[in-house]
Parts: structure tokens; C-alpha cells; sequence
């Protein structure tokens, strides 16, 4: 059977396309990278999607018009996006809670852990593989052949029109199955290139060998850089991403969620030396949280080690790797790797310039330090009762944002014209709505809107003659 | 007899492993909304010893949390918690047996059990064959007295008994005592009986693969009430022997045979209908013990099942004699084993479900984490006004 529409990836953004470019009764193949086990890119480890809504409904506990959306959006990019595209993904973001729950996905109030999201993000009850799990099967039931462990290696444009991909699929003795694959659209839904370390020095240099990414390995960007070199346009810079500071045990992909910590705000973070580099209490830290990841990758061998004491070790998240223990600040330092005397200097530095004051990590307490550079802001309490605990903190990568301009028809443009029948959707393009920065569960969003837009307009561009001109 | 709290407190690997999952479990809580287990867990840091086996206990194998985990295998996290729960289910039947004495009985309980029935079965064969065949067509009693019924089989029925509330007990004492009130067992109840934890989170079950269907659900339902109304017969029967006057064989009005023979229909498909499931279970979330514990126990009821609809509908011809004879050896050797198999998962699942009902009760979820706000906006739960 020949393939109108040929959609590269296999997580939300590429399902959402498949689902809808069938439903407009084309005939669709997606290739995933990633074998069936672990199929599905980052969206499976996701938990929600940031939802615009006039009202609360049960679930979500009350209304998110779409103008806060775009002042959060706004706020946390600093005005790096297209106003155009982003005022679309979040007035289109309303219907994606209908559109999903069609597809056999299912909801749920926000997670134990997460209660700042529950009025805003659209929880999914089992998490984000029970949400592809869902897409998948709707996908199935559709008609759309799915491929796992099969990759794009290739991709023939003329002139910003899609003639046909070269896809891998595993190995036959000595080369790898390889199949031209002519499509009369094709769909880049691939995700960022976070797991292709050689890229991120690009943008990071050496230090990028000491990231953890914390999603999938597939997500490598070949589908990207061939569309680049083919002369797509590129949005953003090689630099951006999201960010944040997690466990340096975690493994160096697909650590998922688990590896957050919530330590922070509670002790104090020190690098290599023992010293310490930022304002632990600047903020809550799920507003913070996104920083740390920056923070620590400036670091000497890109390493940030929290000390806390006995008083806060129940009050955050759960770790999912236990902390290392001692009952002295030395003895501490000799388990993590530091100079003893360093840490103990700056811990006995931070205790002095404790104020004293009512601890209450609920809000903005006032407790600080005071003489102290860089200051602790809040939540500043001595670190004096044993048994002391240290976490190690390292970059987690989350997804870059380097990508394909697309515009609002999820067309790729090249040279600034639409592909007639080339298409972008999620992380390969997140890069138009996020410039920089990032909001919970806007990930989702983008993949979403746009996985349905570039799916609806891929089955519509069949219509289109070889000749015929981009809309 | 004494108890030996040491074997109940027993470090072992599937505990081990349980608690090693669950940590994971309690950094990442995507499954929260899928059944009790993920709450149950959340209260808690520590997931080992007798909590393992709470939780173990708690969990209804629904496999919902298997396909919907991003750390299932090959993730080298490899979570699978219906293949732990499992593992360290029928090992904690084991550990909490009373009396504490022969292991094998749930090493190789499959075999255990098939050669129970047969040696029960042979047994009664032998006891009473050529009996009764003077006796009026479908008289029961003819074949064997309604006295020396009683004195064969209420032993084993109060030893059974015994030894399961010893368990129980040992099995609730090893997750820290705790007071029950009515209202947690009203609720527990409510829970077992709707099966409530054996919906995916409301999907439904995963068997065969990722996806979802309510059957392993109905077919539980259907042997579960089978079970009940063939129990709810016998009991009939005896009530009416003993206080109605009323001895049997009885019309198809009386209530032995208005409540056995749907409760039989039901118990037969719903038995035959999990033994089909237990085929298409996806060898991911098979357990890695072979005791064949469950297998044992489902094949035993649908014998249960089949024979008393057998005899039913043939108690007046010449094979009811035989029939009576396989019959009640299955019957004796369901509750000998009663103690010692799967049966015990009804009972230890209730007496979880009242510990979980009690904590969710007792506890509202501890904000045990990092301050939370969204921005411009204080969502506090339970924070004061923010100060300036
Ligand atoms: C730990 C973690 C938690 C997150 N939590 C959230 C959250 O709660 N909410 C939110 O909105 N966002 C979240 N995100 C971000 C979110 O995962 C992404 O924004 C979203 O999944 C992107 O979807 P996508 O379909 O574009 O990419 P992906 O889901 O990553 O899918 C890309 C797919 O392309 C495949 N692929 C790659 N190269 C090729 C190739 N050459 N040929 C064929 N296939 C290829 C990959 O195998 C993969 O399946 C999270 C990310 C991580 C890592
Ligand atoms: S089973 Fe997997 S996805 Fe579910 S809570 Fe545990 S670790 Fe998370
Ligand atoms: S009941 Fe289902 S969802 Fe809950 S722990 Fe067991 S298998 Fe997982």
C-alpha cells in the first residue's frame, strides 16, 4: 500500500498527526526510532498538558484563560516567541482536553507532590505512557501502520518539497534494512536532538559530557539536521533548553521524572570546591527549579552537591536515590568527594550569618542570612543537626529547542516559504513558542496543536498537485 | 501452639524488591490514580518489611501500572510492580500461615493441591461406593448420612477457619497494629465486593497487552458470587435440616437449590472464564515463582463448580452415587487447602483494604514537599497568607 503521509517519531506530537491525517482518510505510516518497549520519545515520561479553560470542570480546579496563559508564557520566554504562533498554540491548547479525551486518553486531579499545577495542567491518569498507550491504540484501530525500531536516515527534497524518506530498520547481516519510502507528505515529529551529545557542545562545549539527559536516547535530531542541511529554517539557538539541576546519579538517559530534587531551598548547594554559588532561597522552587540546571552546568566539572541536616529531611519530595549520611559535616565531605575543611568553612560561615527568624517553607519566611555573599534569601536555618545529608546534583537536559520554522499551518518554511507538503510538530519546533524559558506542560501543548494541525493539513496537501503552489 | 514472629518479620528478596520499587514508585507517582497501592505508598517512606506485604496485598494485579510505567524492562530502573505485588503475595501467604510448619505446601501448591483433590476424591470413592443404591433416586443422604456429613467435614471446615483468622492476624500485626473501626470495614468491604482496585484506574484490566478489557474483572465477579451463592445453599441446607425441620432432597423452590444452582452456573463460568485469562496473560506479568498457587485454586473451584451442577442434574440417575463421591472429595480438600493456597487472597486483600481505608481516613496525604505556588499566585493548600 503507498503512503500518502509519512510521520517521523512516535510520541505525542507524531501520534496526534497520525491520528488526525487518518481521520481526514489518509493513508499513514509513522516510523519510530525506539523499539516497541520503549516507544513514545519523552511524552512518556510526562505527566500533564497546560490546558486553557474558562472554567474549572472537576478535575482542574478552576478557570485559565487563555490571555494569563499567554502573560505566563510572555514572563518566562521574556518575549522570546512568535506572538502569532504562540497565541494560537494557547487558544487551540482549549481544545486539546476534549480532543485527547476522544482518544481514549483519561484524566486525573494533579499528583501528590504537584498541587501548584492542578488548576492549570490536564494531569493524565497513569502518566504520559498511559496517554501514548491511548494514542496508540486509537492510532491502530485507525488504519496507521505502525513501525517501531525503524529510523529516517534520509530525506529527498527538492526545493522544499517532500519526494521520499530513507528509513532504517534494524540489521540484516551486515547493513541495515534500508527503505525508500515516497510519501506525498511527510510529518517531522521527531522530537529535539538533547540525546545527540556531540550537538549540545555546540552550544555547551566539554561541559556537555557531564549533562544527564533525562528523556529518551532516541531523540538524537538526525531528522532535524537533514532538513537543516536541506535548507529548512532554523528557529532558536543551539543553547537553549530546558534545565534543571537533578540527581547526579541518575543515568545518563531516560532518568525520567524520578530524578528531581526538591532539596534546594532547604540547605545549601555546593560545587566542587566546597563553595557555594547562588541564593539556595531566592524563590518556591518550582519557580526556581528551571535554573539550577544553568547554574550547575557553570560549575567546575559541572557538580552541585546540597547539604541539608536532620530538621528539613522529610519535607520535600521523596528522592529516589537515597542521600549520602554522615554524622559530621567532615565526615560528609569525605563521602561526596570534597575537601573537609572547605565544607566545613562554609557551612560554619552560613551557620554565623543564619538570622534568626520563624522557619516556614509554605511561604517567603524570614529567615535569612545576613554578611553572606551569595546571600540565602529564605529558609536560611543553621546546618547543625546530625545526621547530616548530601544529594549531588548534575544538568538534566529535558528537551532542546533548537528547531524547524514552521508556520501556523505547521508548514516548514524554507527560505520563509511553506512547504507544500512538509510539516513540523512538537519539540522539532517548540523553539517558535519557546524562545526560552519554559511552563509546566506547555511541552504537551505545543505537541499536541501542532501534531493536529500538521496531521489535518499533511492529508490535506494529497490534494495538491507536484507543481501545485504552497498555500 | 505459639506463634513464630520471626518467620513473619523474614527479610526476604521479593520484600526487598517490593520496597526497592516503591521508592522509585514514591519519587515519580504517575500511577497515583490507578488503584489504593500508589496512595497507600505515598503515606510512607519506608516500604519494607510488613509494609511490603500490606502493599503487596493491597495491590489487585490489574497490571495497569506495567504498561503505563516509563521504567518498566527494558528500562534498567525495571519496574513491574503487578510481577513484584505477585511474587510477594503468595510468598506472604506462605509466611503468615498458621500453624508456620510445611513450606512445601505453597513451594509446589499447584501440585499439592491437584494431588489433594485426587486423594480426597479416591478416598470418598472408596468409602462410599456401593452405598445408597437401595435409597430413593437423589437422596444424598442414602449415600452418606447427613451425621457422618457433619462429622467429616465440620472438623476441617473450623480447623480451616482457624488457621486462616491466624494468619490474618499474624499478617496484620506485621504492618504495625492498628484499631478497626466499622466504618473502615464497611468501607473495605465496599471496596472488595466492587472490586473496585481491579479497574485500571476505570480502563479496566491489562491481561493479554496494553489493552484494556473489563473481562478478568466479570469473570472474578462471577466467581466470587458464585461462590457465595453455592456457600449461601449449603448454609441454606443446614438451617433448614437443623432449625426447619426440613431435611433434603429438597424441590427446586427450596433455597438450597434456588441459590445453588445459579451460584453453580456462575462459579463454573466465572472459574472457566479466569482460566482462559490466566492463558493470555501477557508473560510479563507472570510471576517468577511456579507455584502455580492461583492455577490450583481456580481449577479447584471450577471442579467444585461442575460436579455440584453434575449433581444437580443427575442425582437421579445411577451415577449420582460416584458424582456425590468426587464432589464431596473436592469439597473436603478445598477447605484442607483452604489455609495453604490462593483462597487466602480474598482474605488478606479485605484486611488490607481495611488498613488502607483506615489510613485514608486518618491521614490526610502530608504535604511532605518542596513549597509550591504558581506564579503571581499563592495556591498554598493549607498555607497562611503569604507575609509580605
Ligand atoms: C522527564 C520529562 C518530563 C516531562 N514532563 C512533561 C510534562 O509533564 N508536561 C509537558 O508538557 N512536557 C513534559 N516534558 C516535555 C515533553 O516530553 C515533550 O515536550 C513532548 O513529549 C514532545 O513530544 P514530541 O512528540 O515532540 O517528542 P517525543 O515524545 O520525544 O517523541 C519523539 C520521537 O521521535 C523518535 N525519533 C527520533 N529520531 C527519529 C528518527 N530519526 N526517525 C524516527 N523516529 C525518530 C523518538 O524515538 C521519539 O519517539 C517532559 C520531558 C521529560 C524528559
Ligand atoms: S509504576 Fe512506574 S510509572 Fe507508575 S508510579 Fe511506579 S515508577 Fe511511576
Ligand atoms: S492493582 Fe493494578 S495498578 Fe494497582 S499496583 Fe496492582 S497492578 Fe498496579
Amino acid at each position: 500500500m503507498s503512503v500518502d503521509v509519512l510521520i517521523a517519531g512516535g510520541g505525542n506530537a507524531a501520534l496526534c498527526a497520525a491520528i488526525c491525517a487518518a481521520r481526514a482518510g489518509a493513508h499513514v505510516r509513522v516510523v519510530e526510532a525506539a523499539p516497541k518497549a520503549m516507544r513514545g520519545g519523552n511524552t512518556r515520561h510526562t505527566r500533564n498538558c497546560r490546558v486553557a479553560h474558562d472554567a474549572g470542570n472537576g478535575i482542574l480546579t478552576g478557570p485559565y484563560p487563555v490571555d494569563e496563559y499567554m502573560d505566563d508564557l510572555l514572563r518566562v520566554t521574556d518575549g522570546n516567541t512568535d506572538p502569532e504562533l504562540a497565541r494560537l498554540t494557547l487558544e487551540r491548547s482549549a481544545e486539546i482536553w476534549d480532543f485527547l479525551e476522544a482518544q481514549g486518553v483519561r484524566f486525573q486531579p494533579s499528583l501528590g507532590g504537584t498541587l501548584s499545577l492542578g488548576r492549570t495542567n490536564a494531569f493524565f491518569l497513569g502518566g504520559g505512557r498511559s496517554m501514548l498507550n491511548a494514542l496508540c491504540r486509537m492510532a491502530e484501530d485507525l488504519g496507521v501502520d505502525l513501525r517501531y525500531g525503524t529510523r529516517v536516515t534520509g530525506i529527498e527534497i527538492e526545493d522544499g518539497f517532500f519526494l521520499s524518506a530513507t528509513t532504517e530498520a534494524g540489521w540484516e547481516g551486515h547493513a541495515p534494512v534500508r527503505e525508500r519510502v515516497p510519501a506525498r507528505a511527510f510529518v517531522a515529529a521527531s522530537g529535539g536532538f538533547e540525546a545527540n551529545i556531540d550537538w549540545l557542545r555546540e552550544g555547551w562545549g566539554d561541559a556537555a559530557a557531564n549533562f544527564r539527559i533525562r528523556g529518551t536516547p532516541y531523540n538524537t535530531g538526525g531528522v532535524l539536521r537533514t532538513m537543516l542541511d536541506a535548507g529548512a529554517d532554523r528557529v532558536g539557538t543551539v543553547d537553549q533548553c530546558h534545565a534543571v539541576a537533578v540527581d547526579g546519579r541518575a543515568p545518563q538517559f531516560d532518568g525520567g521524572i524520578v530524578t528531581r530534587l526538591d532539596c534546594v531551598p532547604f540547605g545549601i548547594v555546593v560545587n566542587r570546591d566546597g563553595t557555594r554559588f547562588h541564593d539556595e532561597g531566592e524563590e518556591f522552587w518550582p519557580k526556581r527549579y528551571a535554573i539550577w540546571g544553568r547554574l550547575v552546568a557553570a560549575q567546575p566539572d559541572q557538580v552541585g552537591h546540597v547539604v541539608i541536616d536532620a530538621k528539613p529531611a522529610d519535607l520535600f519530595m521523596p528522592s529516589v536515590f537515597p542521600p549520602e549520611v554522615a554524622d559530621t559535616i567532615e565526615g560528609l565531605a569525605r563521602k561526596i568527594g570534597l575537601d573537609p575543611a572547605a565544607l566545613r568553612a562554609t557551612v560554619d560561615a552560613f551557620n554565623a550569618a543564619c538570622l534568626p527568624g520563624r522557619f516556614d517553607h509554605t511561604i517567603h519566611d524570614d529567615c535569612r542570612t545576613e554578611g553572606l555573599s551569595p546571600p540565602k534569601t529564605h529558609w536560611a536555618r543553621p546546618i547543625t543537626d546530625p545526621p547530616f545529608r548530601a544529594y549531588t546534583l548534575r544538568p538534566g537536559i529535558t528537551f532542546t529547542y533548537m528547531g524547524l520554522r514552521v508556520n501556523r499551518d505547521a508548514r516548514v518554511l524554507f527560505g520563509g516559504a511553506p512547504s507544500p507538503n512538509i510539516f513540523a510538530a512538537g519539540e522539532i519546533m517548540a523553539g517558535n513558542v519557546l524562545g526560552q524559558g519554559y511552563l509546566a506542560g506547555i511541552g504537551m501543548t505545543i505537541g499536541t496543536v501542532f501534531g493536529r494541525i500538521a496531521g489535518t493539513q499533511a492529508a490535506g496537501a494529497l490534494r495538491n498537485a507536484r507543481d501545485g503552489v504552497a498555500s | 501452639m505459639t506463634d513464630t514472629p520471626d518467620l513473619a518479620a523474614l527479610a526476604t528478596a521479593s520484600r526487598a524488591e517490593v520496597a526497592r520499587q516503591m521508592q522509585i514508585c514514591n519519587a515519580c507517582r504517575y500511577c497515583e490514580g490507578l488503584c489504593a497501592v500508589f496512595p497507600a505508598m505515598e503515606l510512607r517512606r519506608d516500604h519494607a518489611g510488613g509494609t511490603a506485604d500490606y502493599l503487596a496485598n493491597l495491590c489487585h494485579n490489574c497490571g495497569a501500572c506495567h504498561y503505563d510505567c516509563q521504567y518498566a524492562p527494558p528500562h534498567p530502573f525495571a519496574v513491574n510492580v503487578p510481577a513484584a505485588m505477585a511474587d510477594l503475595r503468595e510468598e506472604s501467604y506462605a509466611r503468615f500461615a498458621w500453624p508456620s510448619g510445611p513450606a512445601m505446601l505453597f513451594r509446589r501448591n499447584g501440585a499439592v493441591v491437584a494431588v489433594l483433590v485426587s486423594v480426597a476424591v479416591a478416598a470418598f470413592l472408596f468409602a462410599l461406593a456401593g452405598r445408597g443404591e437401595g435409597g430413593a433416586a437423589g437422596d444424598f443422604y442414602a449415600v452418606m448420612p447427613h451425621g457422618a456429613m457433619v462429622a467429616v467435614f465440620l472438623p476441617v471446615f473450623a480447623f480451616a477457619l482457624l488457621a486462616i483468622a491466624m494468619g490474618v492476624r499474624r499478617f496484620w500485626r506485621a504492618a504495625g497494629p492498628l484499631p478497626i473501626t466499622l466504618g473502615d470495614l464497611r468501607a473495605a468491604m465496599g471496596d472488595a465486593i466492587l472490586l473496585r482496585n481491579l479497574s485500571g484506574g476505570g480502563m479496566g484490566c491489562m491481561t493479554a497487552g496494553e489493552r484494556p478489557d473489563p473481562w478478568r474483572r466479570r469473570f472474578h465477579h462471577w466467581t466470587f458470587w458464585g461462590f457465595a451463592l453455592c456457600f449461601a445453599s449449603t448454609a441454606s441446607g443446614t438451617v433448614l435440616h437443623y432449625f426447619a425441620d426440613w431435611p433434603a432432597p429438597y424441590p427446586w423452590y427450596a433455597p438450597p437449590k434456588i441459590l445453588g444452582v445459579p451460584g453453580g452456573l456462575l462459579l463454573t463460568a466465572g472459574a472457566a472464564g479466569l482460566i482462559a485469562q490466566r492463558a493470555r496473560r501477557d508473560p510479563a506479568l507472570r510471576m517468577a515463582s511456579d507455584a502455580r498457587m492461583g492455577a490450583a485454586f481456580t481449577w479447584t473451584l471450577l471442579l467444585l463448580g461442575v460436579t455440584g451442577l453434575a449433581l444437580y442434574w443427575l442425582r437421579a440417575t445411577p451415577v449420582m452415587g460416584p458424582l456425590l463421591a468426587v464432589h464431596l472429595g473436592t469439597v473436603f480438600a478445598f477447605f484442607l487447602t483452604m489455609p495453604y493456597g490462593k483462597f487466602v487472597h480474598g482474605i488478606y486483600r479485605t484486611a488490607a483494604l481495611v488498613r488502607h481505608a483506615h489510613e485514608q481516613r486518618q491521614s490526610r496525604v502530608p504535604e511532605a514537599e518542596a513549597p509550591v505556588e504558581t506564579p503571581g499566585r499563592a495556591v498554598n493548600p493549607g498555607a497562611g497568607p503569604a507575609r509580605p
